[in-house]
């Protein structure tokens, strides 16, 4: 994902547009960007500009007068227990959006892609990945209320008809408006069930790239199929790896759909998570001010996620030079 | 977010090397994982199975039968609510009317940007890339206050086309970072070829590179089609009236209310469901190819 600014600037010698014309300028160029660069600056840069000023002040909304809050809304940010608690459930966000997705696809996609791909027929495997991508394009809200169907809180649920068959005794737990640790443990499953199709398809991509003759030659020399994996696969997709876990991560960090449909934040808010936080509080809250606070604390924070990932990436790059 | 890219389909295995592998009887090992695989796939699509297998119960039966039961008599009951209570096509209408625009004007704007960037090489394109991602990372919340007032003050509330310019913006930063290094490595000998017959840069682009970069165009289309389709929090926050809802907005707003019978939940889910397996079907090709590439180089 990134190498191509570092492309861009580390060619000097192709600096002159590449249509050569004469005595055209580069200056035509620019005109192209001009419906792009309208579209961009009406839509997500005076929306920024709008948030971060309003930041710094009270506003309850609609006709009132906004008045000057300094760093108020920005103070009391840090000491919001619900901003708080909503970060703390971000952490198990990325476990189930990030981490479990990661390690899961892995394991399948190398599954798919050794075994079943190279055992069983291509047919099969792609048939298999296809299945477990189908969830990536199903609308999150549809995937959300078929969710929410399934943990449905009483005997009318179908998990809780499943567990009084299972048990014998009448079970009705209610999953999702009962306690955090049951509404929580759903949403994570969702998530999960959502995500797990994306790496497995991009790291059986990157399989492909990976010579079969070492396979064939680790497997003279005796390797199982797990040390191969170890010593070959690992190394060889670390690139995909990298970059399913930035997508993945700035997904989590702005995550919605699913907690607004599953739980609503409940129960008693506490399945917050920051975008929910934030939007919560646009529409109910009494200060626009600090809604447009918790909006930019989370603007800030992914930006700033990103420019690491990609750091890191560049120095990774640059040492396998 | 998902990546796409121009990539061509990786070569498949060389067929010698693939009967030389199968020629070795199976191990029982293998046939285990091959069962985790196919337990793991089942698992995925187990949740639309029980949609399908209740969808067509009437809601005594339901109401009296385990989820895992076959319906005691076929009834479309639930659907028939479902149809009748919501205006499903109004809905469907809506979705693929936004679809189809933001992924045909997303494309072009990507195009646009990436001439002049790719090909251009104007001063400053690495941050200009930067400023159009912008879009990809700014979480929906940000956007969305000051976009209402916008749209209320346009008088595009409730209008498809508030939706529409707010994601040919999120989706065209996507196609303007993968077109723009993908014509940036664009044959410079086509190029220099169709400006010594004279042409205009606009023409060169329309006649020259359009036509090349059309594979790419077209899986980025389908893709921008159905991120858009799946678009939830802005939808939701600019369309309002019942008949601008789009699908998923829809069957969100069916689940909130307290009233809705079960079956008709169920059947609209499998409704709402099924236009993503038709697009599934007919481009399952295009998308597991185009996931994947542009993500690494």
């Amino acid at each position: 994902m990134t190498s191509t600014p570092q492309r861009m600037r580390t060619r000097p010698s192709d600096e002159a547009a590449r249509i050569p014309q004469r005595g055209g300028s580069k200056l035509g160029y620019w005109l192209y960007l001009i419906p792009g660069a309208l579209l961009v600056g009406l839509v997500i840069f005076y929306p920024i500009v709008r948030n971060v000023r309003l930041s710094f002040f009270h506003w309850r909304g609609g006709r009132a007068e906004e008045s000057f809050a300094g760093l108020e809304n920005w103070i009391a940010l840090f000491g919001d227990q619900e901003f708080l608690q909503s970060f703390k459930n971000i952490i198990l966000v990325i476990i189930a959006m990030v981490i479990v997705p990661t390690l899961l696809g892995l394991i399948i996609a190398a599954l798919l892609f050794d075994v079943v791909g190279r055992r069983f027929g291509a047919r099969l495997s792609s048939f298999l990945r296809a299945t477990y991508y189908l969830p990536q394009i199903l609308p999150i809200a549809v995937a959300g209320v078929m969710f929410s169907w399934i943990l449905k809180p009483n005997s009318d649920g179908v998990l809780n008809q499943f567990l009084t068959a299972l048990t014998g005794s009448e079970v009705e737990i209610n999953w999702l408006g009962g306690q955090y640790s049951t509404a929580m443990a759903s949403v994570m499953v969702l998530m999960i069930w959502i995500q797990i199709g994306y790496p497995v398809v991009i790291f059986m991509a990157a399989l492909q790239r990976v010579d079969p003759q070492l396979y064939e030659a680790a497997e003279l020399d005796g390797a199982n199929w797990f040390q191969r994996f170890r010593a070959i696969t690992l190394p060889m997709i670390q690139p995909e790896v990298f970059v399913v876990a930035l997508t993945t991560t700035i997904a989590a960090l702005k995550v919605f759909a699913p907690v607004f449909i599953l739980t609503g934040g409940g129960p008693s808010k506490s399945t917050y998570v920051p975008s929910f936080y934030a939007y919560q509080e646009f529409i109910r809250g009494t200060d626009k001010g600090y809604a447009a606070t918790i909006a930019s604390a989370i603007t800030i924070l992914v930006v700033v996620v990103a420019i690491i990932f990609i750091r890191v990436q560049n120095r990774a790059e640059r040492k396998d030079a | 977010m998902t990546a796409v890219a121009q990539a061509p389909a990786p070569a498949p295995q060389s067929p010698g090397k693939d009967r030389r592998n199968k020629a070795r009887p199976r191990t029982p090992a293998e046939w285990v994982m091959l069962i985790l695989a196919v337990l793991g796939a089942i698992a995925i699509v187990f949740p639309m199975l029980l949609l399908l297998l209740n969808a067509f119960k009437s809601p005594q039966d339901y109401a009296n039968s385990g989820p895992l039961e076959l319906p005691q008599a076929l009834s479309f009951e639930g659907i028939k609510t479902f149809w009748e209570t919501q205006n499903f096509p109004r809905a469907l209408w809506n979705s693929i009317f936004i679809s189809t625009m933001v992924a045909i004007i997303a494309v072009i704007v990507s195009v646009l940007n990436s001439f002049a960037i790719g090909i251009g090489r104007v001063r400053g394109r690495t941050w200009i890339v930067l400023i159009f991602l912008m879009a990809n990372l700014v979480p929906q919340e940000m956007l969305f206050d000051p976009l209402f007032k916008l749209y209320d003050d346009l008088g595009l509330l409730s209008n498809p086309w508030s939706v529409i310019l707010t994601f040919v913006v999120i989706q065209s930063a996507f196609g303007t970072y993968l077109l723009s290094s993908l014509l940036g490595t664009f044959p410079k000998e086509i190029l220099e070829a169709a400006s010594v017959d004279g042409a205009s840069r606009w023409r060169v682009l329309r006649s020259v590179i359009v036509p090349i970069v059309r594979p790419t165009l077209s899986v980025l289309m389908v893709f921008f089609f159905i991120w858009t389709w799946n678009e939830f929090l802005l939808p939701l926050a600019f369309l309002n009236t019942s008949d601008s809802l789009t699908v998923p907005l829809l069957l969100e707003q069916l689940n909130g209310e307290r009233q809705t019978d079960t079956t008709t939940l169920i059947a609209g889910t499998l409704i709402s469901i099924i236009p993503t397996i038709i697009f599934f079907l007919i481009f399952q090709r295009t998308l597991t190819r185009g996931i994947t590439a542009g993500a690494v180089k």
